[in-house]
């Protein structure tokens, strides 16, 4: 066991690119959830966009087009989702999980031919000076593009419900759906809306998994992640800069648990990718156990299916 | 414009066609992916579900229905009475991994002694491996609150790395030449769930089953249990009225399904499977949630579809080999399955009506 070898410059580096996938899958879902729509088809999303970007990456040679298609591809499954709670007023649980295995079906089909290649490599930010700093220059200013862009959709995120009309709209829906009916807006339309956006981004995230993190595409490869990202979501008691807080913690835990287990240490390598699922249920128990906090801050018509009767 | 008008009471005719025009709309949708696939999709569709019941090797995969249909519907009926009640216990696959680890470990522990004990003793463990570890989620939503799908969720991958560890570890054959896994179970006449007659495929697992579905049928329809069940589904405010106790039902629910998974895994080691291996499980405790639905919720119902969806494993095992349609193509074939059932159901409780433009009331 050598311990030493564990650089914390590198530790945070490589967390930051860790928590990419989850974090843009919770963004997402974050802004789903906020319009009161629980979808727990995010595992399944991730996934379509992993095998849908890494074939068009592979496909075309950019890695850009393979991020736009993954967003393409995890809005599309979105819209079945969408279409059978938003029209067809199904249970929104049993079709986000409907969803998930439809997903993990679906993407291991597609993705049989893909078994074992290299995708090719994205673009990384390299400022001339800035990321050769020491320290600061691997942490912050020598990334890959995705992990930038997942703090810019978190400020997004952030600002759109806080500043903007959008934002307030999408918030009214999610706490009392027939007030904001009454009030003249459109439900469904702005759910439906809220629930692409989810898909976009849980297919980038899947996309920064097979991408950039992994980067190849194994059957199967987003394990959980979009469990987790959903679990980040309650963590986060549905606020933007705590799902960020929240992602990069469980970065951390996935990234030392990895660096554990090359360092050779004495748990068995089982254990230690236990981890971050045992410490994703450790969390959501604390969360609940302050149960007043978390619940007050919860949309109030989440899960809730909308009808307009007149 | 088509317009939704929501039915006074769901209506009982639609609760029965629904999914029988779910698995004709699967037909077509999965017929339409197989074609996009570029195999023919007639014989596709024919191969999944008419080959495994009709055709010349028949007399070899009847029996397989029961053995795959048994921990469809074992699981199934135990997560059947969670979703009425609306405990989403979607952690199955963990529960019957550790189901199977705990039967297997007793097995193991006293190989080689004979004694017709160990038999209903690894039964007693696999129930309790499942209803122990589906007790996690329970106690922590009883006591804190947390949210138990996300939690029955984050223990399979958990029960995964588990069984990783035992099949390499603690439960690794010592006579295996170095290869993970345990020793088989098959070869331990004490251990073994055998066939009861030969060639029908009917194991201690499938009577369990059959019991399962007897059990929860008597228990929802005649039970006081049962009917909290249905009324907290149905109407959790009138539950509350009548004095329903909503922990324990948390508790009862999860228990009485894990214990169930926790079984189905067990009778799995023991007979089909033959051993703890890293690629034990195959995702029956996910599939089962189709099952479920697919059964409309009811013990009878799942007894039904646990057989169709174990014929499309089936099926989609012979048209791999024959067809060279690749195996995650079933996997998504059944999640269409729940996709046209979800769109369906709405048929139960809403009527489609031709709305004249402009005439709101």
């Amino acid at each position: 066991m050598d311990l030493s070898s564990i650089s914390p410059t590198l530790l945070v580096a490589s967390l930051m690119v860790a928590a990419t996938p989850i974090l843009l899958a919770s963004i997402g879902e974050l802004i789903v959830e906020k319009s009161g729509v629980l979808n727990l088809g995010v595992e399944g999303m991730m996934i379509i966009g992993a095998i849908a970007g890494f074939a068009a990456a592979v496909g075309t040679g950019s890695p850009i087009i393979g991020f736009f298609c993954a967003a393409l591809g995890g809005a599309a499954l979105s819209l079945v989702f969408a279409l059978l709670t938003q029209f067809f007023l199904s249970n929104q649980v049993a079709t986000g999980l409907a969803l998930t295995l439809f997903g993990l079906g679906l993407s291991a089909l597609m993705g049989q031919s893909y078994i074992g290649i290299k995708p090719p490599a994205s673009a990384k930010l390299d400022l001339p000076v800035i990321s050769d700093i020491p320290i600061l220059g691997p942490v912050l200013f020598s990334h890959d593009i995705t992990v930038y862009v997942a703090l810019a959709l978190v400020a997004g995120v952030w600002w759109f419900l806080k500043y903007t009309r959008g934002g307030l709209i999408l918030r009214a829906v999610g706490e009392s759906h027939d007030a904001a009916h009454a009030l003249g807006y459109k439900v469904v339309k702005v759910r439906i809306m809220a629930i692409m956006f989810g898909g976009a981004c849980a297919g980038l995230g899947g996309a920064a998994l097979s991408l950039v993190r992994v980067p190849q595409w194994t059957e199967g490869m987003t394990a959980g992640a979009g469990w987790i990202a959903l679990a980040i979501v309650v963590f986060a008691s549905w606020k933007p800069a705590r799902v960020l807080l929240g992602a990069y913690l469980f970065g951390g835990v996935a990234v030392l648990q990895l660096n554990l287990q090359a360092a050779g240490v004495s748990i068995p390598v089982e254990y230690l990718s236990m981890s971050p699922y045992l410490i994703t249920i450790i969390v959501l128990v604390v969360m609940s156990a302050h149960r007043n906090k978390a619940a007050l801050n919860a949309p109030a018509a989440l899960g809730r299916a909308f009808h307009a009767s007149r | 414009m088509l317009r939704l008008e929501k039915r006074p009471n769901p209506s009982k005719t639609w609760a029965y066609m629904a999914p029988v025009l779910a698995v004709f709309a699967t037909m077509i949708g999965g017929g339409i992916m197989f074609a996009v696939l570029g195999k023919d999709p007639f014989e596709a569709i024919r191969t999944i579900f008419y080959d495994p019941l009709f055709s010349e090797f028949a007399w070899y995969y009847r029996p397989q229905l029961l053995v795959k249909g048994a921990p469809l519907i074992m699981i199934a009926i135990g997560l059947s009475m969670g979703f009425r009640a609306g405990i989403w216990n979607i952690g199955a696959e963990g529960q019957y991994i550790i189901g199977a680890i705990c039967g297997a470990g007793v097995a193991l522990a006293v190989y080689p002694a004979q004694s017709a004990f160990i038999f209903p003793t690894m039964i007693i463990f696999g129930a309790l491996g499942g209803f122990v570890w589906a007790m996690i989620p329970a106690i922590l939503k009883t006591r804190f609150g947390t949210n138990e799908i996300l939690v029955s969720l984050m223990l399979v991958y958990v029960a995964e790395q588990l069984l990783a560890s035992m099949s390499l570890g603690l439960l690794k054959n010592p006579e295996g030449f170095g290869f993970p896994g345990s020793r088989n179970l098959q070869q331990y006449a004490s251990a073994h769930n055998a066939e009861l007659w030969t060639g029908t495929g009917i194991h201690m697992g499938v009577m369990f089953a059959f019991i399962a579905v007897v059990f929860a049928y008597v228990l929802l329809a005649r039970h006081q249990m049962g009917f909290h069940i249905r009324l907290t589904g149905e109407s959790p405010k009138a539950a509350k009225f009548s004095g329903v106790n909503p922990k324990r039902l948390v508790v009862y629910c999860l228990g009485f399904s894990g214990a169930l998974a926790g079984l189905a895994g067990m009778f799995e080691v023991s007979g089909p499977s033959g051993q703890i291996s890293i690629d034990f499980n195959v995702g029956y405790g996910f599939t089962a949630i189709i099952v479920a639905f697919l059964g409309r919720l009811h013990p009878i119902g799942i007894l039904l579809a646990g057989l169709l969806m174990a014929l499309t494993y089936i099926g989609g095992e012979i048209a791999q080999s024959s067809l060279g349609l690749p195996s995650a193509a079933i996997q998504a074939f059944q999640g269409m399955l729940l996709f046209f059932l979800l769109a369906l159901d709405m048929l139960t409780n809403f009527k489609l009506k031709l709305a004249n433009g402009g005439s709101h009331p």
